[in-house]
């Protein structure tokens, strides 16, 4: 599998990064070096392995399901480049 | 009282306790050892204020009889760490100006056991890097250089500042933390000690995620028994890190008994890579024979998949990534580029806010785990992790430590490795693998090459069995013998 410049172009969209056009040839070469690289995995067999899914063995904790923190507006807003009243100010996305 | 640099943390600890010294004595000579090597670029931001004012405290703390556990100890702080009110910029553009409004559990616990902080050290952007010159704010310089040379060499990365400012005296110890070796890679090259615990030893609540299910804080400092020290009131238990585990964290300094006897120490054949220098494996057969001289066992045993390690890191950690790094946005923390519409504003700010090899990864992570390749890719690297796990369980088996090479070599020079990322990452071929198994592993300094720069080996446990690292890194280092002191050329 290899990338192309349209595939970066995409991949650039769904991860929300303004790619200029004449990096689209280039960073897809980086890409393939990465992803030809990673190919080796392919020589192994891992039709009858599990994926790792906790990287030890411990089993999840519970808790009672109870409100422990919060009234905290002006700390969540305080570090936005842009904001007003606790509320963060983006551009307008309804017309 | 430059002098007072050259401390352990363990005789700092004892000096303040006998009052030999005060807490503001040792902080200012730091203080003042931190404005000296601005040349070396440890620090993003340095905190003197917070630090007087916490050596006070210490001081009163001290007379009243009521000192804790580091009271009055000066460390730094890996700019990854959330700190309450101080600039955090985990090395981005993205973060300018981010003042947490809380505090990482790792530091909180360093803090409310009385440490002071200098300031907050340079690092990889996102802890991604392996010789520190992904920060935005410049590469640090690692305090060593080769015999009669100039030339400046990085400190390895991601917590480059972290060993160097240990490594360069300015510290007595720091916070690092390590997704593919970026504690015991750094600490090799420097010539000083860095332990990864195992995953869930240490909350990351608070420390800005790079790849969650790799990611662990630890203590890099001058000493084995430093790091002991550090590493009891760094680790707990928190519910704010649901994968942090609760099990008692052992008096590690207790487990240093300097006894070795009839241990089984494993010596995995893959990690004999092609191509790596004469000087590497010499100095783990240097080590073997330190190992054998104090009474242990070699077993030769095998780790199978090791060379898979490395390529399957390269898809988890870029994967998860992506995911965690969703979260700069330009809306709610750091940077904002105006753009014509919210989505172009979104882009505008993370083309300008993260940098070429943050991008490079997010995008390599988006491209994995986008419809159609999550298969092909993440859950082929995860099945791969199992088996790498396996290997290590298999290990375990037959021996009870495992004693490697800590990197395939020195410090090399800035920029010369930055053209091609697939040898960058090489750097991490012998500490990655711990990572994805999500065992303890610890760098502890093993002499000097030719060229008169450090070289580290590295010890692989069991998980959760920090204490036999601590024990077995301690008769390494007595072996090895004290490193000189790097020349202090930065000094102005």
């Amino acid at each position: 599998m290899s990338v192309d410049k349209n595939t970066v172009k995409r991949v650039a969209r769904l991860a929300r990064i303004a790619l200029p056009e004449e990096r689209l040839a280039p960073m897809a070469d980086e890409l393939n070096a990465i992803l030809k690289w990673v190919e080796q995995l392919n020589e192994v067999d891992t039709s009858k392995v599990e994926p790792m899914t906790s990287v030890v063995k411990v089993s999840l904790k519970m808790r009672d399901d109870v409100v422990t923190d919060g009234e905290r507006a002006g700390d969540v807003v305080k570090n936005a480049p842009l904001g007003e009243d606790n509320y963060f100010a983006v551009p307008k996305v309804v017309e | 009282m430059s002098d007072l640099t050259s401390l352990t943390i363990a005789d700092a600890r004892e000096g303040l306790r006998k009052k030999s010294f005060s807490a503001r004595e040792l902080t200012e000579a730091h203080i003042k050892a931190v404005e000296k090597a601005r040349a070396l670029n440890c620090f993003v931001t340095e905190t003197p204020e917070i630090a007087l004012k916490g050596a006070e405290e210490a001081d009163k703390r001290i007379a009243a009889g009521s000192a804790r556990a580091l009271e009055g100890i000066p460390l730094g702080i890996k700019d990854l760490f959330c700190t309450k009110g101080v600039l955090t910029t985990a090395g981005s553009h993205i973060l300018d100006g981010f003042q947490p409004p809380y505090e990482s559990t790792v530091t909180r616990n360093l803090f409310d056991a009385g440490v002071v902080m200098l300031g907050k050290l340079n690092m990889d952007e996102f802890a991604m890097g392996s010789s520190n010159e992904t920060s935005y704010h410049k590469p640090v310089i690692n305090p060593w250089r080769r015999k009669g040379s100039n030339t400046p060499l990085v400190p390895g990365g991601s917590s480059g500042g972290s060993a160097a400012s240990v490594a360069g005296r300015l510290v007595l110890g720091a916070t690092g933390t390590d997704t593919g070796g970026s504690i015991r890679q750094p600490a090799a090259v420097t010539g000083i000690v860095g332990i990864k615990p195992t995953y869930g030893r240490c909350s990351r609540w608070g420390i800005v995620a790079f790849a969650s299910s790799l990611d662990q804080a630890g203590p890099m400092a001058r000493t084995v028994r430093d790091c002991a020290i550090l590493m009891k009131t760094m680790a707990s238990h928190d519910p704010m890190d649901s994968t942090s585990v609760d099990l008692p964290v052992p008096d590690y300094e207790a487990a240093m008994t300097g006894d070795i006897k009839g241990l089984k120490v494993g010596i995995p054949k893959e990690y004999r890579i092609d191509g790596m220098p004469p000087e590497i494996e010499e100095l783990w057969q240097k080590g073997i024979q330190w190992l054998k001289d104090a009474g242990a066992t070699m077993v030769d045993v095998s780790l199978p998949h090791t060379k898979y390690a490395l390529p399957a890191y390269y898809i988890v950690a870029p994967a998860e990534a992506s995911s965690n790094l969703a979260r700069y946005d330009g809306v709610r923390f750091g940077l904002r580029v105006p753009g014509k519409d919210i989505i172009s504003m979104y882009e505008n700010t993370r083309a300008a806010g993260f940098g070429r090899e943050v991008q490079r990864r997010v995008l390599i992570g988006t491209y994995v785990l986008s419809a159609g390749y999550y298969d092909a890719y993440y859950l082929k690297a995860q099945k791969l992790r199992t088996l790498i796990a396996r290997d290590f369980e298999d290990a375990y088996k037959k021996c009870d430590v495992l004693l490697t090479p800590a990197t395939p070599g020195p410090a090399f020079g800035i920029a010369e490795k930055t053209d091609d990322p697939i040898a960058m990452y090489l750097n991490d071929v012998f500490t990655v693998t711990v990572n994805l198994a999500g065992l303890p592993g610890i760098s502890v300094p093993a002499g000097l090459n030719r060229e008169g720069l450090p070289l580290g080996l590295q010890l692989i446990g069991k998980a959760f069995d920090e204490a036999t690292l601590f024990r077995v890194g301690e008769v390494l280092e007595k072996a090895a013998g004290p490193l000189p002191r790097p020349t202090p050329w930065w000094e102005v």
